[in-house]
């Protein structure tokens, strides 16, 4: 390993945590700033959606069609897998590779079942005619929406292959690293979510 | 069989347009077959992927944007040409209409876009990790991908104008025009993805940057000794983190109203076109930014050298650097004060506007000071520079009385405000770009471009570009207005357009000088051997020229503002070179790999985008496909560094002079 010798980046000391070893501090840094880009892009996906909450169009309204038991049952399933993702990190910081995979599986478990209930919510909304084209509330609704949920679908797939990975190299500093960063994503995620349920979903129910 | 082949050529290929069409097709089928050839002729196709196509290095990345920027400029200005041709004298039918939308489209996009964006990140590339004693930027993988994604979302774009057709609603592309309602067809899909494309990549050079200059300065250099280029590019990046986000998804929602039926901006539906301009412009004023301030960093550096006197005012120059950057995201609204705002939103944003002019008044006069008593030495490059400060000046003081809304409703997309900012995109980003392109040159390549024909081609291009756009301000307060495709005579506009059109035939002229100076050098280069030509200031001439591979064979510590010029004038001793490397020093360096796999992502990205744009989902999913692959194999990979060894680094150091 380069440990000893110099590096592209800063030098190693042995007071940081496993992921923030080596070049893992500038990474780890660096997508937290790829985050404050995608805040960016969801605020401007939200501020379109609360513009045209109301440009319904004849077509149905956020009354009308959301499903309190559907999208409570949602929450539950995201928040519950940020929860498990965070004892994946703390298996991780203790060096355990097998409660890591227990964990993280169960995460991407809680996150497929979130995806599956939205697809069905979507494919329910498609089939009653409230599709993407009825109106301008549907057309941002559909994307906002949307966007967290491919979101999701790329964040599984990435998890996966991140557990692959530590399957394969057990945990070191750059298998550490990487499953950081996925988890920093899944968290962000999460964090968009509270605020499609606060500000789509409730709001959304009662206006 | 030769029936249907034409008629595939009609539909794909615009044949039945006539004979510019074919003429482009015939140029583009022989410049390719040109570039084949001598690659092949030369046998340097392995050369050009491992050396260029494959590499990560911050330098060589930098040289394909410029190079890139070059061609881009080439053809935005051919458009401008094109423009100018059609409206040089009253009633003419040049192009046709469709042709004529078609044309000044292109020319915006590819300007701003393709041409200003690239230029000004080319110069990040090659100036920011050297100035800040780095080996390279902080991903060097990334920064990869971003050249890649740009290069290849630019192609995308410019092949619109042979396979069916180029967006024809304007740069700002403004809904409900520019939907699928009224501009069916492929042109505006062509726009939407390509710069969706090269918007990914920009993004990631916007946290590329910010990561690299936060985290990776040499030992000593605080914030606030930082060369003043490395603080605009620190401030542009934190703008591009911020607005090309909303760019992001403003493309996005006119791509899923055009293709998949969306109502964002349609006029029924309960869509709303007013959402386009907001959002646009809510990218697009802090865009004019992010390609202005890296020419005002490039202009301290420059002013400051070549007055050999150090930089007046450098916390001001930081300060009104960060109130600019907010600012710009206060403007927004005044690119349409007409479209009905109402006076109290309007008034806001006069005001915010307005405000605007301080920060830059201040930089303006700090640039003033750095040359009052200095010594100044008239090269190209800081010709470009004093070249700035006037015609900049006109643009500004236009911005301001266009600024002012009741004012507006008369200047309002009129040619006043065209000349206004071509005056402050030419005379701030475009002499910027020149003007780093003549003081960084040594460093790409070891050589000083001819000075002589350079100032040829600044005298040129700098009075033609007067001669374009100053008319404009007057045909526009006389009622011409923009995107207008032709005039009648007896309105006292053709003298002004004729002159204008002169003036953009001596602008090409200027820069077919300035290319040919680039050619002259490569055939007679006056070679730099010192690595500090200018007697510069700045870390980025502490090393040999071009800078080798590592960059730093020791990384230097640094001791205020103007590192390098402190280690030549050390206050004990005489002042004198500073060359030696410390051989006790020198250590094995760490350097990334190179990789084929950003050009491989990007071409799946370039065919995932034209299936989109076709609407050809059986091309465009497989694409995309393809790029999420490659982004998971990157995933797997762990051997991606290399060492260079310190007897390397040594004969290197060696055959520079410095060991």
């Amino acid at each position: 390993m380069a440990v000893n010798m110099e590096s592209l980046h800063e030098p190693i000391s042995s007071s940081l945590p496993l992921e923030y070893q080596g070049d893992g501090n500038l990474k780890i840094f660096g997508f937290w700033v790829f985050l404050a880009a995608e805040v960016v892009l969801f605020s401007t996906l939200f501020a379109v959606y609360l513009v045209f909450h109301g440009n319904v169009a004849g077509g149905p309204t956020s009354q009308q069609l959301f499903d309190i038991r559907g999208f409570t049952i949602e929450t539950f399933l995201l928040l519950t897998s940020s929860f498990t993702m965070g004892l994946g990190t703390y298996e991780m910081r203790r060096q355990n590779t097998k409660g890591v995979l227990a964990w993280v599986l169960i995460t991407v478990l809680l996150g497929l079942g979130f995806l599956g209930m939205e697809i069905s919510e979507f494919a329910h909304y498609v089939s009653i005619g409230a599709n993407i084209s009825r109106s301008a509330f549907l057309s941002a609704f559909f994307v906002l929406v949307g966007t967290h949920g491919s979101h999701v679908t790329l964040g599984i797939l990435w998890i996966l292959s991140i557990l692959v990975q530590v399957m394969r190299k057990g945990i070191t500093p750059k298998t550490a690293r990487k499953l950081f960063v996925v988890g920093l994503y899944w968290h962000f995620l999460d964090v968009v979510w509270v605020f499609i349920f606060t500000v789509v979903y409730l709001t959304g129910k009662v206006m | 069989m030769l029936h249907s082949i034409l008629q595939i050529g009609d539909k794909y290929f615009m044949w039945n347009e006539g004979p510019m069409i074919w003429t482009s097709d015939a140029l583009i089928v022989l410049t390719s077959l040109g570039i084949v050839g001598l690659l092949t002729y030369l046998k340097r196709w392995k050369w050009l992927w491992d050396e260029w196509l494959t590499t990560v290095d911050h330098k060589k990345i930098g040289i394909m944007y410029i190079i890139a920027a070059f061609a881009m400029f080439f053809r935005g200005g051919m458009d401008g040409l094109i423009i100018r041709a059609q409206l040089a004298i009253p009633n003419n039918h040049f192009l046709t209409a469709e042709h004529y939308d078609q044309v000044f489209t292109t020319h915006g996009t590819i300007m701003i876009l393709f041409m200003a964006m690239p230029f000004i990140i080319g110069l990040m590339n090659i100036a920011v990790p050297l100035q800040i004693g780095a080996r390279d930027v902080a991903f060097p993988y990334l920064n990869a991908m971003s050249f890649w994604l740009f290069f290849f979302g630019a192609l995308l774009f410019n092949i619109s104008f042979v396979i069916g057709g180029s967006p024809d609603a304007g740069w700002t592309s403004y809904a409900p025009i520019a939907g699928p309602f009224y501009d069916p067809g492929v042109g505006e899909n062509y726009y939407l993805i390509s710069l969706q494309i090269a918007g990914i990549g920009t993004i990631a050079t916007g946290i590329n940057f910010l990561v690299t200059i936060l985290k990776m300065r040499a030992p000593g250099m605080t914030l606030m000794r930082m060369p003043m280029f490395t603080w605009s590019v620190l401030i542009t990046s934190v703008i591009i983190i911020f607005a090309f986000p909303v760019l992001t998804v403003t493309l996005a929602l006119l791509m899923f109203d055009r293709l998949f039926g969306a109502h964002f901006f349609s006029v029924t539906h309960g869509g709303l076109p007013m959402m386009w301009a907001n959002l646009f412009w809510i990218w697009g004023h802090p865009e004019v930014y992010i390609v202005i301030l890296p020419a005002f960093g490039v202009f301290s550096e420059v002013v400051s050298t070549f007055s050999h006197k150090r930089l007046f005012g450098y916390k001001a120059m930081v300060v009104s650097l960060v109130a600019i950057a907010i600012l710009s995201f206060t403007t927004w609204v005044h690119h349409f004060f007409t479209m009905g705002a109402g006076a109290s939103v309007n008034s806001f944003f006069s005001f915010s506007t307005m405000l605007i002019a301080v920060p830059t008044g201040v930089k303006i006069f700090n640039w003033l000071f750095t040359m009052y008593k200095g010594r100044i030495e008239f090269t190209t490059s800081m010709l470009w520079a004093l070249a700035f400060i006037p015609n900049f000046l006109i643009g500004g003081l236009t911005g301001v009385m266009l600024a002012s809304a009741p004012a507006d409703y008369q200047y309002h997309n009129s040619y006043f405000l065209v000349a206004h900012f071509h005056y402050v995109l030419i005379a701030g980003t475009v002499f910027g770009v020149f003007s780093g392109l003549y003081y960084w040159w040594p460093k790409m390549f070891g050589q000083k471009l001819n000075e002589r024909i350079g100032k040829w081609a600044f005298w040129i291009f700098m009075i033609s570009f007067n001669m374009t756009f100053m008319p404009m301000y007057f045909v526009g307060l006389m009622g011409m207005t923009r995107r207008m495709y032709t005039y009648p005579a007896g309105l006292g506009w053709g003298p002004f357009n004729l002159i204008e059109t002169i003036g953009a035939l001596g602008m090409g002229l200027g820069f077919v000088v300035m290319v040919f100076d680039i050619a002259y050098t490569i055939r007679h280069p006056e070679k730099d051997l010192t690595g500090d030509p200018w007697d510069g200031r700045t870390l980025e001439w502490s090393i040999p020229s071009p800078a080798p591979e590592y960059n730093f064979a020791v990384i230097p510590e640094v001791k205020g503002i103007d590192a390098y010029w402190m280690m030549k004038h050390p206050k004990e001793q005489e002042p004198g070179p500073v060359k030696a490397v410390d051989k006790s020093k020198i250590r094995p360096i760490h350097m990334p790999n190179n990789s084929y796999r950003p050009f491989i992502i990007s071409v799946a990205f370039f065919v995932a985008g034209f299936g989109f744009i076709w609407q050809w989902y059986w091309l465009g999913i497989p694409g995309l496909i393809v790029v999420a692959i490659g982004l998971f194999l990157r995933s797997f990979e762990y051997n991606d560094e290399h060492f260079i060894s310190t007897e390397e680094i040594e004969r290197t150091e060696i055959a520079a002079g410095r060991l």
